[in-house]
């Protein structure tokens, strides 16, 4: 992303009057919605195709914001551009689970494919060949998205017949597909009941109806006609859901430090970022079950005194955007959404927003910042968003999995939720088996369930009947676990005691073909290019972490790189300014921990994988 | 009721709800917690983390710039883990550019210097070569840009933003890519900047440099003399640094009324001051021609061309013109010359123009 | 600066500077800020961005405060006075004016209410051109804000009813009670670095220093005492647009112009040169071989700000130090001395060392300024009144009692301007100033930055009144009015409004003030700078 938008080689290209007229449109239609500016530039781009400095001219003198706001947050966000692009944008993941499942190999054979190199366009205009950190599909990775289409599981043939098949202008409409990847119910379910994806595969998403006939919008009936908000909040704290977003907080002690705040606005943001490498499970929720989300959210509304709901989606999850966006109109139609809910002068509307490729924009206050219109920076905490969030009013931000457990927990109770699980983590879970295992999945399960179950009942196993190495918990910025903790319950406490995390309930499942150098360098190279930048130990440290692991990965090291790796790591765990830079060098530390003699091994020149580029 | 407090360095210090840990320990006399992105009257991002300290109980170390201080905290402003910090901190900026200080302009008055300086931190090996590439620009007749400087403090942008609120400039991209970008990523001279300069004050490295003082002189042989800015009504006040008798550049004072602000007139348009053209001799009209005179011919002919009119037509027939360019005391002797001396009313000066 | 002497008893800017930042509500009018005072525009958009703080701007240019402002008013040229007649019809009419304050603190009531009452705001409309709902909303965010603060420049009182539009002003102030109250006021800000200065120090025809008048006697009594002379004159003077016309009439033979250059920045300017050239004697005391110096039978060279010691007063009625940076440039004199050595040969002594013993004598015969001293400004500026050495100087004026006892309500109606667009001359012409340049360019075009952004004179004008001569940016285009013309650069802005154009008066070369009118404000004598009628073409 670096270099001149002015200075690039590429003339900008040349807008007709009908292409202004559409652009001075979505202007004019945003005008007066706050945080408009991510919108306004999303809408634009996807009608013009880029965001040349005309067109930022234009929507910063229409939206009356600054010219260099407009370009400060363009040119944060991967998915924009100002230069024209083919009219096939091909995102390669290139994600630490896509890198261990062998992306690399396939990008090289896309290149060769296409005769372009990376950030480059075929000469035919069709296809733009772009990498990107995470698509948030690894249960089929390898794997890229065209446009908003992702193909998965991805071999040399099947890359080919893909690009055939584009070629010859068979490109699939994403509205049209049913999910974006799998199915899941053709997953191996557990005995147990399901509490979030109860209606997911057997409902349609798109028919309000399907979901009413299930009891939907039962539980917000519930709550708002027979309840308290108080009594809501006190039946979430009851039933100790723990905020599946990853850090695990509660959910009902959340919510209770907003309820009390007399102020005349608040708000609720449901985080649907999932930007976590490893995480797919709010996709599925959302894609199959969009009013579960819904319902939740306006519930969360009632209970902490909110009349205006957000939903953030991350920019690549087209179908949950499009699933929402019908699910919202319908609920409003059905009267589950709007004005005097079931009669009462409760009100609650929700918008959806969508980031563009920014992973930190999970971080609530960054997603918060990102909503407003700006680039997403996270803020300094204390103030909470719970006091102080969305356009400085309280807000409290969930997880999509934890907004979707609580119209179970108003319908059947506290207890009966807190009854499930574990004591340190109640409910159920959705866990992501991925990686190395034979059928990579995910999971609804009762909190508690141990990783060698996960992987042998749920993954299928080791694939290709290799030797389990080693297992990323939780996400790209948790620890790694050795065998030692496959009998381990899959809860937050039992897990960190270990040095994993359940954070988003990922568990990338490596065998033993994978080097430990060249994992961390993979997690290393997902980091420098997520870090937003805003402090110095993480700006400067993510890069530092990056090239001195790539030269101990290219056989370069020098004696003292692993000292001074693990000095910086130390600066960015205490000094980082969000969790981001503190837990970047967190999968490091437990790489080394486990396995510091690969790490000297490469120092000292050789790779015994035999996948660095040592030599 | 008396104020909360806290404990800094194991001395207890009173504070005010909402005040930050900076705040209170410079208020307290504490000087020990360094600081670069910081910026007086502008909100601290807490983003360089250079102002590290500890706070017993807190999982990770906090800036004491943007952290509110809360009855009862225990803070370590120094001890081996933070000052571990700082230093890397500081390894890691020396790291991050080409912060070579021998033609530096910021020789002298760098913030990073004085930072490498007090905790000996040297470049590190792992440092970009010198030859790595960095943005410059160099392009118009005030201001430039060395990027290899830059330390993304983003004071440039609070200076922008907040204390001008010019609002041309940002942070653009993302991670280590990030740079100040104006509109479009665009040079200054085509961006929304209007050169106030205010960036240029407000970078504490040599990343932003005011054109005309590139080379002209370090800061130690620099004098400074504030005065008042000569052009529009707001009075600025301007530190002038001056070198041989010459002005280098200017730079708003930490007064009132501008609090360290100025506009492109007063920061960059002082160069009428030696300008070639000044007038350095009187002149007289000879033959329907201007021509040198010495000051007595000059004068001479003033006062008796004055004395002549007056004792002819009257003193109602002679006008003066004093200025709302000189100073209060040159008004003040010209309108006495003119009723006293000269015994006309007629003193007016541009006020209505 | 008549009007508000007339309706409080001074003259000056009411508040001060910092304040702007805690007013509830900034009303700017006739003020670019942004670009003739960038330091104050600062304060005012961090009132607005920062503060939360509500800024109404009424003006018809697209400035760069519009941007920032919670309400714009887009008046037509010279209907300033129907706006805030209309804005006073609408507070009277909802009751939201302070009647304790009208009660207490100000005289001639009811002849306000009289006149404003037919100012409804759809008549106003039908003047100014700005819809009614917007009259309305102005005038209760106006009312209604806890302090509020008026602020304006050249734009209200360049027109031949420029004191009235000030009287205006200072109604509307009067009316909600807005003046003698932190954050509050009628802030009119001074274009150039002295003026209040030059003021102060009785750079007038009809006041000593301190605004003493000339025509009392007890004030010329104290003066020839001071000053160790009898018989002051006991007249009012001249004003510089009164004297330029008299040189023809032979009431004015001899001119002796300090740093002024009146030959770019008059009205009317081929008159004005003309008028000049008739003087018999004309003397021009400068840094620069000006266009008027160009003119004169002696030049004297002074010296800049840089060379000097001495005060200044801003905009706030602050008194600030002027420093002597860098030596004298060889062959020039400092100004005061230049004075005082034709005064020595016109037989009259003034034997002062140093600017700081004419500050001295200053403090003695000035109340205001008494209080002030070098030592006491070495720290920082100080405002007056300051009347004693122990007296922190003020900070904003009129706080309990105006200074003329009661404030004055004056009755005013709008009236159109002297020169209004017809068939011949279709456009409005305004005349302003750019960032980039300061009066006529005399200092500023010195300055290679200055000159790289602005280096030439500008015609800004709106796309619909380019597209309707056929006009495309940056073509050459001719300026023409009944008294001149000027070829300069088109400029299609948006900051223009639809049949009006505006060309800043910087550029000898294209000197707006060819086309300007010589109309006066009958009271302050300032020509109409804002308003007169033009043509326009292709060059």
């Amino acid at each position: 992303m670096s270099g001149h938008c002015h200075g690039i080689s590429v003339p900008p290209p040349e807008f007709t009057p009908e292409q202004w007229a559409k652009i001075d449109s979505i202007i004019e239609c945003y005008k007066d919605v706050p945080g408009n500016l991510m919108p306004v530039l999303q809408a634009v781009q996807e009608a013009v195709g880029c965001l040349p400095p005309a067109v930022q001219d234009r929507i910063a003198q229409g939206l009356n914001v600054p010219g260099s706001d407009v370009f400060g947050v363009m040119s944060f966000y991967s998915m924009y551009t100002w230069r024209p692009k083919g009219k096939y944008v091909i995102r390669f993941c290139e994600s630490p689970p896509c890198h261990v499942s062998g992306s690399d190999n396939l990008l090289e054979f896309m290149k060769a494919e296409l005769g372009v190199p990376l950030n480059h366009t075929t000469k035919d205009k069709l296809f733009t060949l772009e990498t990107t950190a995470c698509l948030g599909v690894c249960e089929v990775a390898p794997a890229m998205q065209i446009n908003e289409v992702v193909h998965g599981n991805l071999t040399k043939d099947k890359i080919r017949q893909i690009l055939a098949d584009y070629r010859a202008g068979k490109a699939p409409d994403y509205k049209t597909l049913p999910y974006s990847t799998n199915d899941f119910r053709s997953y191996k379910q557990s005995p147990a009941e399901l509490v979030l994806l109860s209606n997911v595969g057997v409902i349609d998403p798109e028919k309000v109806d399907d979901y009413v006939a299930k009891g939907g919008y039962e539980a917000l009936k519930k709550a708002v006609t027979t309840m308290t908000p108080e009594q809501v909040v006190e039946e979430v704290k009851t039933a100790g859901i723990r905020g599946r977003g990853g850090a695990g907080f509660p959910a009902g002690l959340k919510w209770s430090f907003t309820r009390p705040l007399d102020v005349p606005q608040k708000y609720v943001i449901c985080n649907l970022d999932e930007g976590e490498p490893g995480t797919i499970k709010d996709r599925y929720i959302v894609e199959g079950d969009p009013h579960k989300v819904l319902e939740g959210m306006a519930i969360a509304g009632f209970a902490v005194g909110a009349t205006k709901g957000f939903i953030y989606c991350r920019g690549e999850y087209y179908l949950c955007k499009h699933r929402l966006n019908t699910a919202i109109e319908q609920a409003k139609a059905k009267g589950y959404l709007g004005s005097n809910l079931f009669g009462t002068t409760f009100a609650f509307d929700i918008e959806v927003r969508s980031g563009f490729g920014c992973y930190i924009c999970g971080e609530e206050t960054a997603l918060i910042e990102s909503i407003e219109g700006k680039r997403g920076y996270p803020r300094a905490k204390p103030p909470f968003p719970g006091v102080e969030g969305l356009w400085r009013k309280p807000t409290i931000v969930n997880n999509v999995e934890t907004l979707a457990s609580v119209p179970a927990i108003i319908a059947k109770g506290g207890e009966w939720y807190k009854g499930l699980g574990t004591p340190d983590t109640t409910g159920t879970k959705i866990y992501q088996v991925i990686g190395h295992v034979k059928t990579p999945q995910i999971v609804e399960v009762p909190v508690g369930i141990t990783l060698r179950e996960l992987i042998d009942t749920y993954g299928g196993g080791m694939k290709n009947g290799k030797k389990f190495k080693m297992c990323q918990t939780g996400g790209a910025s948790a620890g790694i676990v050795t065998a030692e903790a496959l009998d381990v319950p899959i809860e937050f406490g039992a897990m960190s005691k270990v040095g994993g995390a359940l954070g988003s309930g990922t568990m990338l499942v490596m065998d033993e073909s994978v080097c430990a150098v060249d994992f961390a360098r993979s997690v290393a190279v997902f980091f420098a290019h997520e870090s937003c930048g805003q402090c110095t130990p993480c700006r400067e440290g993510t890069v530092q972490l990056l090239r001195t692991l790539t030269r101990i990965w290219e056989g370069q090291g020098r004696p003292g790189d692993l000292e001074f790796l693990e000095r910086l790591g130390q600066t960015m765990m205490d000094a980082s300014f969000c969790p981001l830079g503190q837990t970047a060098p967190a999968p490091l530390f437990s790489l080394l921990k486990h396995f510091r003699p690969e790490f000297e091994d490469h120092v000292s020149g050789k790779c015994t994988h035999g996948v660095c580029r040592t030599t | 009721m008396s104020n909360p407090t806290v404990t800094i360095d194991g001395r207890a210090v009173e504070f005010q709800p909402g005040q930050t840990i900076l705040d209170i320990a410079r208020s307290a006399g504490i000087f020990t917690i360094p600081t670069l992105c910081y910026m007086q009257g502008t909100n601290p991002t807490g983003s360089c983390r250079v102002c590290v300290v500890e706070v017993e109980g807190w999982r990770t170390l906090v800036t004491a710039c943007s952290t509110a201080a809360t009855p009862n905290m225990v803070i370590h402003t120094e001890n081996p883990k933070v000052e571990a910090a700082r230093k890397n901190i500081i390894e890691l900026l020396l790291a991050s550019g080409n912060h070579n200080c021998l033609i530096c302009e910021a020789n002298g008055e760098c913030e990073l210097q004085a930072l490498a300086y007090r905790y000996q931190v040297a470049t590190p090996i792992y440092a970009n070569p010198p030859g790595a590439k960095y943005y410059y620009e160099d392009n118009n007749s005030m201001i430039v840009r060395d990027f290899s400087k830059c330390v993304m403090c983003g004071r440039c942008v609070r200076a922008c933003n907040e204390r001008q609120v010019n609002l041309a400039i940002q942070i653009g991209y993302r991670g280590h890519h990030n740079k100040i970008v104006g509109k479009c990523d665009y040079p200054y001279i085509d961006s929304d900047c209007v050169f106030c300069g205010s960036c240029v004050q407000a970078c504490p490295v040599g990343a932003l440099l005011d054109k005309n003082a590139i080379g002209q002189g370090r800061p130690w042989e620099r004098r400074t003399v504030r005065t008042t800015c000569p052009y529009c009504g707001v009075g600025c006040q301007i530190d002038l640094h001056v070198k041989g008798g010459r002005i280098i550049k200017a730079m708003g004072a930490r007064a009132i009324p501008n609090e360290g602000r100025l506009c492109v007139k007063g920061r960059f348009g002082l160069g009428f001051v030696d300008h070639p053209e000044r007038l350095q001799t009187p002149m007289v009209k000879k033959n329907g021609r201007l021509q040198e005179a010495t000051w007595d011919e000059a004068l001479d002919l003033v006062a008796s061309k004055l004395k002549e009119i007056k004792d002819q037509h009257g003193p109602k027939t002679i006008g003066g013109w004093c200025s709302a360019r000189i100073t209060n005391e040159e008004n003040y002797v010209f309108q006495k010359f003119m009723r006293a001396v000269v015994g006309t009313n007629n003193v007016d000066h541009c006020a209505r123009l | 600066m008549a009007g508000l002497a007339a309706s409080f008893g001074s003259g000056a800017m009411t508040n001060s500077i910092a304040e702007l930042e805690d007013s509830d509500c900034i009303l700017v009018t006739g003020s670019n800020t942004t670009e003739n005072h960038p330091v104050i525009a600062a304060r005012i958009k961090r009132a607005v961005l920062y503060n939360n703080k509500t800024l109404i701007v009424i003006e018809p240019r697209r400035i760069d405060l519009v941007k920032h402002a919670t309400l714009w008013l887009r008046q037509k040229p010279g209907t300033d006075i129907a706006v805030f007649n209309g804005m006073m019809h609408v507070i009277l009419k909802e009751n939201l004016h302070d009647a304790a304050y009208v009660a207490e603190r100000t005289e001639n009531f009811e002849a306000l209410k009289e006149t404003v009452a037919k100012y409804t705001p759809e008549y106003v409309e039908q003047i100014s051109g700005v819809p009614a709902a917007d009259i309305i909303k102005a005038a209760r965010l106006f009312a209604q804000a806890g302090a509020a603060s008026l602020v304006y420049c050249m734009g209200i009182t360049q027109h031949t009813v420029g004191t009235d539009n000030v009287k205006t002003l200072a109604n509307l102030a009067m009316l909600t009670g807005n003046v003698g109250l932190w954050g509050g006021g009628v802030n009119p800000l001074r274009g150039q670095n002295n003026v209040q200065g030059a003021c102060d120090m009785g750079g007038l025809p009809n006041v000593f220093s301190g605004y003493q008048v000339v025509t009392d006697a007890n004030n010329r009594k104290k003066m020839e005492e001071a000053w160790g002379v009898t018989g002051l004159p006991d007249y009012v003077g001249m004003t510089m647009t009164e004297m330029l016309p008299a040189i023809k009439k032979g009431d004015i033979k001899a001119l002796y112009i300090v740093g002024e250059n009146p030959v770019v920045s008059d009205a009317d300017l081929n008159h004005a040169i003309k008028e000049l050239k008739a003087l018999d004697f004309l003397v021009v005391q400068d840094i620069f071989l000006t266009e008027t110096a160009q003119l004169a039978d002696v030049v004297l060279p002074a010296v800049t700000f840089a060379e000097k010691e001495g005060t200044f007063s801003n905009t706030e009625r602050r008194v600030a130090r002027v420093r002597q940076a860098i030596p004298p440039l060889a062959g020039a004199r400092q100004d005061w001395q230049i004075v005082a050595e034709i005064s020595k040969r016109l037989g009259y002594a003034m034997d002062y060392q140093k600017p700081e013993d004419i500050f001295e004598e200053i403090r003695k015969v000035t109340p205001s300024y008494a209080g002030i001293t070098y030592k006491r400004l070495e720290s920082a500026g100080i405002q007056w009144p300051c009347p004693t050495e122990d007296h922190p100087g003020t900070v904003f004026l009129h706080k309990d009692k105006f200074a003329r006892g009661l404030g004055a309500f004056f009755a005013i109606e709008h009236k159109d301007p002297a020169e209004m667009p017809d068939v011949d001359y279709p456009l409005y012409l305004t005349t302003g100033r750019l960032l980039y340049h300061y009066h006529t360019g005399t200092m500023s075009r010195k300055a290679v930055g200055l000159v790289e952004k602005a280096p030439e004179c500008m015609v800004e004008i709106s796309d619909l009144d380019a597209a309707q001569y056929g006009i495309a940016d940056g073509q050459q285009v001719r300026v023409k009015s009944r008294r001149g013309e000027i070829t300069a650069k088109a400029q299609i802005s948006p900051k223009a409004v639809p049949g009006t154009v505006f060309v800043p008066f910087h550029f000898a070369e294209a000197a707006a003030n060819l086309l300007t009118i010589a109309a006066l404000d009958p009271v302050s004598k300032i020509p109409e700078y804002k308003v007169c009628a033009v043509q326009i073409e292709k060059a």
